[in-house]
């Protein structure tokens, strides 16, 4: 694993690691860490108390010997949950319990030794000790994710020491606003919330804007099922956002910030909350800010739970406190946003990188990941694979990478295809597995990066099931403004459940296919446009299996109609082929 | 004095656009619809609406630009040079189809019972895309109908979520009463958690049910009515306030069905796209069945129907008697507030030519006397300086004695945009009335105290150096005793008296001296009062010491309380005046109208209401000719109204009902309604307004100037005219103010007055130059404040004070025969403090006792903080709990008016 901040200052001290995102968290890792602090604790005056704790700032952390039990954000490989990182070491161990706490302390603490039965054990029988060396994690390069597994999000100290608010510091004392979105600018940062639009353009358009007051607001209303990227790196890094939105609001003239995050998602809610008051305490939010005459301060808004809500215009009507319902562009946001006034908003991915490429410049981001997608883009990887998890990669690298290197590959059958992009992204097909995984040559084949999601599905899957399940959940959450969203998915969506239930006909599949076109072009806002990704990729890349239904038939066997024919799958199981998305 | 009215014409820069191929100059700051409108390009969109934001939510305005890709809104495209769009290609085409079959899938086709059929915008165009309607089997039926509240209903399967009644609410109204709710398929209209809107803050505006494309917003009064297709359109102006909106009826040839906003809102200056409850629902009188539709004459005490010819010869005769035996100030009569300057001015013309007395007064009386008395010392006229629009454009608005969102809702929202505009508002009134969630500073005097806050005020100002010296010095006189009195009320002892907070007072004396354009609204708050001249006066003091009269936006603006009472007040409805302000008592005036009207006249002003009423109790007044008044509910001490009415010898009424004052008359004499007749009504920006007739009237009721007309021919003096225009003209002739003021020149725009000859355009604000005062000054008086007559004390406690809710109007004769306002509010009540309720064991809802030195009602007790403590408040529409049995006849010695706003009472338990 190759990181870009720096290795923590070694102070020969024990740092063991439980991880608190919220995958672990739900198996039980709060009471491991829990059972660690208090085994540690008990420990200390009995052996190891010698090597003393001079240099322990937090009287709260129980220490063994300059041993210090610490929680930390996910580490994405929470398939293998709950898990504890051992540092300086970087052992690993994986599924652990409060029954192993024991073994942890006495063996590999205040013994040193590995545990073996805690390391990952690959499905090839390999034994790891080390997390870096784990296959999962070789083939990532984790930039954006570089704290998070290894510092406690808690701790201002410990980002610190991650260099953490430097590259605030070099922007607002060394450089202009302009140059910081130029940097920005010529880094290639495109959008990480979907559409990749270049952030520093983005940017150069806030900055122009004559206005008293200007926004900047961290889209962190993650709203794809499956995805839970931002959480994640919400909960494991918050002062990141924090830092990157600093930056955001002196590149473009803001003074506030605004943090929109899911109610859905109260751990992170509370680590960005204290983020912003510790920030606050460290004078790295609030007025003046280095001395500089800069004054930028943060807020925290939560978001009703509407998924129609990550859309810029209508995010801006839910923190204004109305109904989140998307308004026609232009006037884009950063003209009118916020209360009238010019509103830059950022996915929080993007803001996660913004203080690596103020830190190691503008050429080094450019040249990570791919020409023309600069980079490194976070993916939650669901579905029937290996590795379900967190992960990130550089830019560019093919989706064979990605789901064989990395995930572990396919479990159950043949890889027969991946929704990539949420709900509203594109179904593509093994003849895309070795296509570079780019902003562009995804919307090239019909879908795109979206926010990020990676569903994984074998040969048992039914395509026009799919399509059924991701088009119901758009049709639910459409804000019912717009004619075509609103109705065109529900007809949409009753002509798919004709599929699934063997009654459609041949006209049932033109119209489809033309409300199919005609809700991506005619709706008012992205979810609409996007809404019928899945149908019209799985019409393009798997039609065989709609024209299958026609004739009575469901090859996969899963869908209602695959299953009241006793059709060919080998599990037999239900009509939920998502089963792993979270 | 004329101050031509100055159009703002904005001459916004064009650029060249290409809409279809054709090149065309629109406005930079057009939309692509707008431009493609402007140039008759039929681009449809069901969610577009002029006043409102554009939503693109239809998505029927789809345009493609030559940049490719997704079509855009044309409602959402701002316009560019070189922009080129195509509006009608086959993809577009395409994409209508679409959303309209989608549409249609979903919402009821059942156009052959619907009552927009004919105006359904969505029926248009599915006609015009031709879309197929067996698309899709569709929904619909997915939610029961909203008709939970008495006005109109919701029907949802009708409803394309346009999202414009939205919008309009909140855009135009400033409210939220209604919202989307749920989502995907179960989005619906709907109040916040699916309330009655009863319960919301709705005030049944209308304005939703206006601004529905199709058929899903419905008046109820509307159901079963007549289809669109089958209705006439006809607009004319509204009886209800002083507002003088202008209403569009759906009509039948005799019935009226429905009402709403004009089409194009330039058309209705005084209102532009709002209108309220009372415009817009409770016109139903006009249809109803209790309508006069007979002259009725009273033999053996029980009312008969008769001939015109009977009932007119029996009243000339009765009245010629009394006459004869007792001379001509024997007899007084009552002009009428809601009938038009044609019909005030033939009356008053017949009683001072055909009959003799200058005995005519009408219930501005009770009213804006005093403003008319005030204003005229101070300023030369009792008028509104500004007009109604140029209240959005104040800087500060001072709002006192106006409970502005109830009595003049069209007004209260113009002072709404005008705070959502940035202006200051200061509120002064001792009740928590609606409009003080918009003001800056609510400063809550004691009942009538008026006096002591403005001189207060004033005090600071000048204490401040905040006077604007200029204007002093070079527009007015008599600064001097004004500084003298007002020196004595420094804000600690204007604290004791008026129990408003120094300090606040101060702030609020700054915030509208400092403010460049400050507007001062009042009305009977300010008025009702035994010193309501000089609480007008030092009103006019404070606009005049600061500057802030004279220009736009900024002056001093008495809110008239009825539809033409302004006009009534023009038109020479007055003891003491002749059409134009004329006095009787002015040798050369009176000559000047003996030659114009052939007459010899009397020289000495009449008497004014109360003193009528004295009079007939006192017997020296013998009979009363009432014209469309009702003083058995408006005028105070009731008890001493219906002696006087008992004692006269003949009572002759004309109205459209039977009123309470009509029950005790000798003849009663049906005349038209004001939606069955023409002429011109004076609405309180002294803007005179066509009338356009919209239904027959019902069996034999007459114009009042026809009546008046042919009664004047049995008196041997003539006055004939061939059509209401004529009268219109001769007033022209004989009223300088008005001297512009002829038929042929009348439209919707209507004339403000002064508008002296046939090329004045009118005045929008007076005084711009100087003041209608001889020498053109305009004068300073130094008020003292004086106790209202009663002051609470052990046996009568509280302070009542009296007024007007947004739901009824005046003593009820129309809005008591609502059927929806009825519904929705058929109770009185009376105001009381929760911590009075405590004190005397009073429930909310429970009927208790009020009672003055006057008189006692029973009424139900609405508990609320609006009132403070040790303050009560009955409105006064209701002739069953009447306010006016309890109000004090105490007059203003200079305006006559009494003091209908505060007196001492007492409540009681029941038992």
């Amino acid at each position: 694993m190759s990181n870009a901040a720096d290795p923590p200052a070694d102070d020969g001290r024990t740092r063991v690691i439980t991880c608190a995102g919220t995958g672990c968290v739900s198996s039980g890792s709060l009471d491991v860490h829990d059972a660690l602090a208090d085994r540690i604790a008990e420990l200390e005056d009995v052996d190891v108390a010698l090597q003393g704790s001079e240099t322990e700032a937090d009287a709260d952390v129980p220490t063994v010997g300059g041993a210090d039990a610490h929680v930390s954000g996910c580490h994405g490989f929470c398939e293998e949950g709950p898990l504890v990182r051992i540092e300086p070491e970087g052992i690993l161990y994986t599924g652990v319990t409060t029954d192993d706490v024991d073994d942890i302390v006495e063996r590999t603490v205040r013994d040193g030794e590995v545990v073996e039965d805690l390391c990952y054990h690959s499905p090839d029988n390999g034994i790891y000790t080390r997390e870096e060396d784990i296959p999962f994690y070789r083939g990532q390069r984790r930039i954006v994710l570089s704290n998070c597994g290894r510092i406690d999000p808690e701790s201002i100290e410990d980002y610190e020491d991650e260099n953490g608010y430097e590259a605030l510091e070099r922007a607002v004392t060394q450089m202009d606003p302009d140059e910081v979105w130029r940097a920005v600018k010529e880094a290639g940062l495109r959008g990480r919330g979907g559409a990749g639009f270049p952030t520093g353009l983005k940017w150069e358009f806030a900055a122009g804007q004559d206005a008293d007051e200007k926004y900047v607001v961290a889209n962190c209303d993650e709203g794809d099922p499956g995805a839970f990227m931002d959480r994640s790196l919400v909960e494991g890094d918050p002062h990141r956002l924090v830092e990157g939105m600093a930056i955001a609001g002196y590149a473009t003239g803001a003074s506030t910030g605004i943090v929109f995050i899911r109610a859905e998602y109260p751990l992170a809610v509370e680590r960005i909350k204290k983020a912003i008051e510790d920030a606050q305490e460290a004078g790295y939010l609030g007025e003046d800010l280095f001395g500089q005459g800069f004054d930028f301060d943060l807020e925290v808004k939560k978001g009703a739970g509407a998924f129609v809500s990550g859309e810029e215009t209508a995010l801006i009507k839910s923190i204004e406190g109305k109904r989140g319902m998307p308004d026609p562009r232009p006037p884009y946001p950063v003209e009118s946003g916020l209360w009238g006034q010019p509103t830059t908003i950022n996915n929080v991915e993007t803001l996660g990188n913004v203080p690596e490429i103020i830190r190691h410049g503008a050429d080094w981001f450019a040249g990570v990941g791919a020409e023309d997608s600069p980079g490194t883009k976070t993916f939650a990887v669901t579905g029937d694979v290996q590795n379900t998890g967190l992960i990130e990669v550089p830019m560019g690298i093919t989706l064979r990478e990605a789901i064989y290197d990395v995930a572990g590959g396919v479990v159950g059958d043949e890889f027969k295809a991946v929704q990539i992009g949420g709900p509203s992204g594109g179904c593509l097909a093994e003849q895309h597995l070795d296509m570079p995984m780019t902003f562009d040559s995804l919307q090239e084949a019909g879908a795109m990066i979206g926010s990020g999601g990676l569903v994984v599905m074998d040969e048992s899957t039914c395509m026009v099931e799919v399509a059924r399940y991701f088009l119901s959940f758009t049709q639910e959450e459409s804000c019912g403004k717009c004619p075509p969203c609103r109705i065109g998915t529900k007809r949409m969506l009753e002509i798919l459940e004709k599929f699934t239930a063997g009654e459609a006909t041949a006209d049932d599949l033109e119209r489809l296919e033309e409300l199919s076109e005609y809700v991506a072009d005619s709706s008012l806002c992205g979810l609409g446009k996007t809404a019928p990704t899945p149908v019209d990729t799985t019409l393009r890349y798997f039609r065989d299996e709609y024209e299958a239904h026609l004739e009575g038939e469901c090859p996969a066997g899963e869908c209602a109609l695959g299953e009241s024919a006793g059709g060919s799958s080998e599990t037999g199981e239900a009509s939920e082929p998502m089963e792993g998305v979270q | 004095m004329a101050q031509a009215e100055t159009r703002h014409t904005e001459t916004a820069e064009t650029v060249e656009v290409t809409i279809d191929d054709e090149a065309y100059e629109v406005a930079e700051d057009a939309t692509v619809l707008e431009a493609a409108m402007e140039h008759g390009i039929d681009v449809p969109t069901l969610c577009h609406m002029e006043g409102l934001e554009n939503t693109a939510a239809c998505r029927l305005c789809l345009v493609e630009t030559e940049e490719g890709g997704d079509p855009v809104a044309a409602c959402s495209l701002p316009v560019e040079d070189g922009l080129t769009v195509e509006t009608d290609t086959e993809r577009l085409r395409r994409s209508r189809r679409n959303t309209l079959e989608l549409l249609l899938s979903e919402n009821c086709v059942d156009c052959l019972t619907c009552e927009q059929r004919g105006g359904c915008e969505l029926a248009d165009l599915a006609y015009e895309y031709d879309v197929d309607m067996d698309q899709y089997e569709g929904g619909g039926g997915r939610f029961e109908p909203m008709t939970d509240n008495p006005y109109f209903q919701l029907d949802h399967d009708r409803c394309i979520l346009c999202g414009r009644c939205v919008q309009a609410c909140d855009e135009v109204r400033h409210n939220s009463a209604i919202g989307f709710t749920g989502r995907g398929m179960e989005t619906k209209v709907a109040p916040p958690l699916d309330r009655s809107l009863t319960e919301t803050e709705c005030k049944f505006c209308g304005q939703c049910v206006d601004s529905c494309p199709t058929g899903a917003l419905t008046a109820k009064d509307r159901l079963g009515a007549g289809r669109e297709e089958d209705l006439e359109t006809t607009s004319t102006i509204c009886t209800y306030c002083g507002v003088g909106c202008r209403i569009e009826f759906k009509h039948t040839d005799d019935e009226i069905v429905d009402a709403s906003i004009v089409d194009d809102p330039d058309t209705a200056p005084a209102n532009g796209d709002r209108m309220c409850v009372k415009g817009r629902f409770a016109w139903d009188f006009v249809n109803d069945d209790e309508r006069l539709t007979q002259p009725l004459i009273r033999e053996d005490g029980e009312l008969r129907e008769a001939s015109w010819q009977e009932a007119l010869d029996y009243t000339a005769e009765r009245l010629q008697e009394i006459r004869e035996e007792h001379g001509a100030d024997a007899v007084a009569g009552l002009a009428s507030a809601t009938c038009t300057n044609e019909e005030n001015y033939v009356y008053q013309k017949f009683m001072r030519a055909a009959f003799g007395t200058n005995n005519v007064d009408h219930c501005a009386r009770l009213c804006h006397a005093s403003t008319v008395a005030g204003l005229g010392r101070a300023f030369g006229s009792g008028a509104m300086t500004n007009s109604n629009q140029e209240i959005r454009d104040a800087d500060a608005i001072l709002i006192t004695g106006s409970n502005t969102t109830e009595a003049h809702p069209v007004l209260g929202l113009e002072v709404q945009e005008a705070v959502e505009n940035g202006a200051d508002l200061i509120l002064v009134d001792p009740r928590e009335i609606e409009i003080a969630d918009d003001a800056d500073l609510h400063l809550r005097q004691t009942g009538g105290t008026d006096i002591a806050w403005v001189n207060g005020m004033l005090n600071v100002i000048l204490e401040e150096g905040l006077v604007e010296e200029e204007f002093v010095a070079e527009r007015t006189e008599n600064f001097e005793a004004l500084k003298e009195t007002v020196a004595d009320y420094p804000p600690e002892k204007v604290e004791e008296i008026a129990g408003v907070d120094a300090e606040k007072l101060r702030e609020a004396a700054r915030m509208y001296a400092e403010a460049d354009r400050a507007s001062i609204l009042y009305a009977m708050g300010i008025t009702q009062h035994s010193s309501g001249t000089d609480n007008v006066l030092a009103l006019a003091n404070l606009a005049m010491a600061t500057g802030n009269v004279g220009k736009e936006a900024a002056g001093v603006n008495p809110l008239r309380g009825q539809n033409n009472v302004q006009g009534a007040c023009d038109l020479g409805a007055l003891p003491d005046v002749y059409p134009g302000y004329q006095a009787v008592d002015d040798p050369e005036i009176n000559e000047t109208f003996e030659a114009h009207w052939d007459a010899d006249l009397p020289e000495e002003p009449g008497l004014t209401i109360t003193e009528m009423i004295d009079a007939a109790r006192f017997g020296t007044v013998k009979g009363m000719y009432v014209m469309g008044e009702n003083p058995m509910v408006s005028d105070p001490h009731l008890r001493h109204v219906e002696e006087g009415l008992e004692e006269l010898e003949f009572l002759v009424v004309q109205d459209i009902f039977v009123s309470e004052t009509a029950e005790l008359a000798d003849v009663i004499l049906p005349a038209k309604a004001f939606a069955e007749k023409e002429g011109t009504f004076t609405n309180t920006e002294r803007r005179i307004q066509p009338l356009t007739k919209v239904v027959d009237a019902p069996g034999d009721a007459k114009e009042d100037w026809e009546i008046v007309g042919e009664l004047a021919e049995r008196f041997d003096y003539p006055m004939e005219y061939d059509s209401v225009h004529e009268i219109t003209d001769e007033i022209a002739a004989v009223t300088p103010i008005y001297g512009g003021i002829v038929a042929d020149r009348l439209d919707e725009q209507g004339l403000q007055w002064p508008c002296e000859d046939e090329d004045d355009p009118g005045t929008k604000f007076l005084y711009a130059d100087e003041f209608n005062r001889e020498n053109g000054l305009g004068e300073f008086h130094g008020v003292e404040y004086l106790d209202p007559d009663e002051i609470p004390d052990d046996e009568y406690p509280f302070r009542l004070s009296t007024g007007r809710m947004l739901y009824h109007f005046h003593t009820r004769t129309m809005t008591g025969r609502s059927r929806a306002i009825m519904e929705h509010v058929p109770d009185p009540y009376v105001e009381l403090n929760p911590e009075d309720a405590e004190a005397y064991d009073i429930e909310d809802g429970e009927r208790i006792a009020v009672a003055s030195r006057r008189g006692e009602i029973e009424i139900p007790a609405f508990v609320t903080d609006r009132v403070p403590e040790g303050t009560i408040f009955i409105p006064f529409h209701f002739a069953e709990s009447a306010a006016n049995e309890l109000t004090n006849p105490t007059l203003d010695p200079k305006s006559k008016i009494p003091e209908l706003k505060v007196c001492a009472a007492r409540i009681e338990k029941l038992d």
